[in-house]
C-alpha cells in the first residue's frame, strides 16, 4: 500500500520537511517553472517512482503537493514542475537559485509501469498533467524494449502554454513514440492539431485487449478520455487516472483529500478507473 | 510493579466502597498520574483535571435531546449517573492544537527542529465503553496507517483507563447499535460499575496487570457473585434504555448506493454548516496545516489545527471547491461516518455516543437521517 519509503519521516516526523538547496530553475511557460533541488548531500539522492509527489514547503509561506517530473533513472536529479497559482507557487517561484526549500516525500502509489510491461502504452496529458507522466514517458523510454507501442498524447490551451515544449518535439522525432499535440486555441505557425485531447485518440491504433492509458489532466478532460477508450474496450481496470485533491499532510491524517473511499495521497494519486467507476462522475465527491 | 495478590479474586474483580474508590484515586495521583475527570464547568459535564473524587459531579446527570443539553440534578448521589458530555477524550489525544515543527533561517537556507513530545501521563477517570472504541478508532488512522503520528502515539501511550460501564443511557446514546457499549469489554485497565440500590459502591474490575496490582493494593473484598448479578443488573438495564437506535444492516451498500436520494437536499436546507457535529465527534480525525513565521520572517512555525469538512476550505483547489454546497458536505460527514470509514479502516467511523444529535443547534439526528434515508432506500433527487 505504501510504496517508497518515507524518507523525511522517522525521528523527524512525518510532516517535518528537508531543507534542499536550488540549484536550477527553468521557465516552461508564462507561469510555469521547473525547479530542480541539489540532492548530492543526500546518499543515492532522490529515488522515487513515476506518479509520485512530493510536499515543497516554503518558509513560513506554506507546504503545496507537487509531482516529481524528473527521470526516476537519474535519481541524482530531483525537478518538479510548478505553476503559479496562489501564495505559495508565488512564493515558490520567488525562491531563486541558492536558496532552500523544504521537501517531504515521496508520496503516493505511482503508475502501473510493471502492469504495463509487454503492453501498448498510451499516455493522455492535458496542460500541466504532463508533469506526473514525463517520468513514466522517460521510464517507458529507458526499458523501451520492455513495452508494446507507445503514445503520448498532449493537449493544452494554447501552445505556448505547453510544458516541456523542446522536449516533445524532440519526442516527436523519436521513432520510438509517437505523439500527438493539440491545442484549444492555436497562433499562427501552429501546424499540430487543434481541438480537445480525447478526439486524439481516433488517430491512435488501440488494440483493446493489450493497451494500458495513463492519464492526467483536468477531470472533464479524463471523463472523456475514459469514456472514448472504453469504447474501443479497453477494460476500466488499465485505464489510470491521477487525481488531485487539496492535501494537507499527505500521510493519511488530515482527511482532506479524501474522496468516499479513499484517501488521495496515500490510495492515490494514480487510481485504475474500475475504483473509481462508483464515485467519479457525481458531483462534489 | 508489586504481584498482583489474592486480595483480587481470580476474575481480578471486586467490591469497592466509596472510600476506596476515592482511594483510589488518591493511589493513581500518588503514582504521578494526573487524574482528568469529569466536572461541572459552564452548565456542562466536561473532562478536567481533577484532584480526587470530591471533584466528580455527585448528584447531577444530564438531559440530552436533538439540539438539547442540561445539567439536572438526581435524587441520589451518583458519581457517574450521567452518560457523555460535550468534550470527549480526544482533545486529550488528538489535540485541537499542535505545533509540528519551528524552521529558523541561518546564513544558508534554513534548519528545521521538530517538536519533542513529552506528554503528561494522565489518568482518564471516568472513560465509557464508546468512548474507548472512539480512540480504538482514531488509533487507526494515527498508529495503524503507513505513517505514525508521534505525538498522538506519545499521548496513547501514557494513559492509564478507569473505565466506567454506564448506569444510565443519555437521550440520544445509540451505542446498542452501534456494538460499542454499554459495557466497556477492552481498552481499560480498570472498569467500573456504580451500584447505588443496596449501599453506594463499586464493582471493579481489571483490565490490565496494572490495574489489577493497584485493586489488590486497596485491599478490596473480592466481589461475590451477587456484587457481579447487581452490577449486571445496572448495565443491562442501560442497554435496555436506549435514547436512539440505528438500524446498521449493510449500512456501508445503503449509503453508497444512495448517494443521490433527495433526503440530501432536504438535509440540506436544515444544516448550518457549523462543525459542531464534527468537533463533538470523538472519531473525526480531519486537520489543517498552518505555516506561519516571525515579522522579521526569521522563525517559521508549523501548527495542526482540528478541522471539518463542513468547511469550504477543506476540499478547496485552486480554480474552486470541490464540495461548494452544505448538500455535498453533509453527504461527506454522514458517509464517512458510517459508510467509507469501513473501507478505509475496517470499522465504523460512528460509535454512537449521541454528541452530534445532542449539539447540532438545529437537532440534526444522524440516526434518523439515516432511517430516513432507508426508508425510501434507492430514491434519486431530480436535480
Ligand atoms: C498529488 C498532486 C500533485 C500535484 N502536482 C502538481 C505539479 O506537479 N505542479 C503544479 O504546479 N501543481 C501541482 N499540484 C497542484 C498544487 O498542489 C496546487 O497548485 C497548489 O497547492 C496551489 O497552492 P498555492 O498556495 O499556490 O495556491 P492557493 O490557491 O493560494 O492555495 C492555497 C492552499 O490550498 C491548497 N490547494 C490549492 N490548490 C490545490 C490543488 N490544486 N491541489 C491541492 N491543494 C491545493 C494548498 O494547500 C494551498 O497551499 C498537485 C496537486 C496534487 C494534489
Ligand atoms: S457521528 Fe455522532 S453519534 Fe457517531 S460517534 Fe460521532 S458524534 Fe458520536
Ligand atoms: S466526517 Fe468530515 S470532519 Fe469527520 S473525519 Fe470525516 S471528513 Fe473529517
Ligand atoms: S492529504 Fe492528508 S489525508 Fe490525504
Amino acid at each position: 500500500m505504501s510504496p517508497g519509503a518515507p524518507l523525511a519521516a522517522g525521528a523527524a516526523g512525518p510532516m517535518t520537511p528537508e531543507p534542499l538547496r536550488v540549484r536550477s530553475l527553468r521557465r516552461e511557460t508564462a507561469d510555469t517553472w521547473t525547479v530542480s533541488l541539489d540532492v548530492s548531500r543526500r546518499p543515492g539522492g532522490f529515488p522515487f517512482q513515476p506518479g509520485q509527489f512530493n510536499m515543497l514547503y516554503v518558509f513560513g509561506v506554506g507546504e503545496v503537493a507537487i509531482s516529481i517530473s524528473g527521470d526516476p533513472g537519474r535519481p541524482a536529479e530531483l525537478l518538479h514542475t510548478v505553476r503559479t497559482v496562489g501564495a505559495a507557487t508565488h512564493a515558490l517561484r520567488g525562491i531563486g537559485r541558492g536558496g532552500t526549500l523544504g521537501v517531504r516525500g515521496p508520496y503516493g502509489r505511482p503508475w502501473p509501469m510493471e502492469e504495463a510491461r509487454g503492453q501498448d502504452v498510451v499516455v493522455v496529458a492535458g496542460g500541466l498533467g504532463l508533469a506526473p507522466l514525463r517520468p513514466a514517458i522517460l521510464h517507458l523510454l529507458r526499458h523501451r524494449a520492455e513495452y508494446g507501442r507507445v503514445s503520448v498524447l498532449v493537449g493544452a490551451r494554447t501552445p505556448e502554454d505547453l510544458p516541456f515544449r523542446r522536449e516533445l518535439a524532440r519526442w516527436q522525432e523519436d521513432s520510438r513514440l509517437r505523439v500527438l499535440v493539440t491545442v484549444d486555441k492555436a497562433s499562427p505557425g501552429w501546424t499540430e492539431h487543434v481541438g480537445v485531447v480525447p478526439a486524439l485518440l481516433s488517430d491512435v491504433e488501440v488494440d483493446p485487449a493489450r493497451t494500458v492509458a495513463l492519464m492526467c489532466g483536468p477531470e472533464v478532460m479524463m471523463r472523456f478520455t475514459v469514456r472514448e477508450l472504453e469504447r474501443r474496450g479497453v477494460p476500466d481496470a488499465r485505464i489510470h487516472l491521477s487525481l488531485e485533491r487539496n492535501m494537507k499532510c499527505a500521510v493519511g491524517f488530515c482527511g482532506h483529500c479524501q474522496l468516499v473511499p479513499y484517501f488521495v495521497c496515500k490510495d492515490g494519486p494514480v487510481f485504475p478507473y474500475e475504483k473509481l467507476r462508483p464515485f467519479i462522475n457525481l458531483r462534489e465527491v | 510493579m508489586p504481584e498482583v495478590t489474592s486480595s483480587a479474586p481470580e476474575e481480578g474483580r471486586a467490591q469497592l466502597s466509596l472510600e476506596q474508590f476515592a482511594a483510589l484515586l488518591a493511589a493513581l495521583r500518588g503514582e504521578g498520574w494526573r487524574l482528568v475527570g469529569p466536572t461541572v464547568r459552564d452548565g456542562a459535564l466536561v473532562h478536567e483535571d481533577i484532584s480526587g473524587a470530591e471533584e466528580l459531579p455527585r448528584g447531577w446527570t444530564e438531559v440530552q435531546e436533538a439540539g438539547t443539553y442540561r445539567l439536572a440534578r438526581r435524587e441520589d448521589g451518583a458519581l457517574f449517573g450521567y452518560s457523555v458530555g460535550p468534550k470527549s477524550w480526544k482533545h486529550l489525544l488528538f489535540v485541537p492544537r499542535l505545533r509540528l515543527m519551528s524552521a529558523h533561517r541561518e546564513a544558508e537556507g534554513f534548519r528545521v527542529e521538530s517538536e519533542p513530545t513529552e506528554p503528561p501521563r494522565l489518568a482518564l477517570i471516568g472513560a465509557r465503553s464508546c468512548d474507548l472504541h472512539a480512540i480504538a478508532v482514531q488509533d487507526r488512522t494515527f498508529l495503524e496507517g503507513p505513517y505514525k503520528d508521534p505525538d498522538y502515539a506519545a499521548r496513547r501511550e501514557r494513559l492509564f483507563v478507569v473505565a466506567v460501564n454506564c448506569g444510565q443511557a443519555g437521550g440520544t446514546c445509540f451505542c446498542v447499535s452501534m456494538r460499542t457499549g454499554p459495557r466497556a469489554t477492552f481498552g481499560f485497565d480498570i472498569a467500573l460499575t456504580e451500584v447505588l440500590e443496596g449501599g453506594h459502591r463499586f464493582l471493579a474490575e481489571a483490565g490490565s496487570e496494572r490495574g489489577a496490582a493497584l485493586l489488590s493494593r486497596l485491599e478490596a473484598r473480592p466481589a461475590s457473585e451477587e456484587d457481579i448479578q447487581a452490577a449486571d443488573a445496572v448495565v443491562e438495564r442501560t442497554a435496555q434504555s436506549m435514547g436512539r437506535t440505528m438500524d446498521t444492516t449493510d449500512i456501508k451498500g445503503l449509503l453508497y448506493r444512495n448517494l443521490e436520494h433527495p433526503r440530501w437536499d432536504d438535509v440540506a436546507q436544515r444544516c448550518l454548516a457549523c462543525t459542531n457535529c464534527t468537533l463533538v465527534c470523538p472519531t473525526c480525525f480531519c486537520s489543517t496545516v498552518e505555516d506561519t513565521s516571525d515579522l522579521r520572517g526569521d522563525v517559521a512555525e508549523r501548527w495542526r489545527r482540528w478541522d471539518s469538512c463542513f468547511t469550504l476550505d477543506h476540499s478547496y483547489l485552486h480554480g474552486g471547491n470541490v464540495r461548494h454546497t452544505i448538500r455535498g458536505r453533509y453527504r461527506q460527514w454522514l458517509t464517512h461516518k458510517v459508510a467509507s470509514w469501513w473501507d478505509q479502516f475496517g470499522t465504523s467511523g460512528c460509535i454512537g455516543c449521541g454528541r452530534c444529535i445532542t449539539w447540532c443547534p438545529v437537532g440534526i439526528d444522524i440516526t434518523e437521517e439515516v432511517a430516513a434515508i432507508r426508508a425510501t432506500d434507492g430514491a434519486r433527487s431530480g436535480a
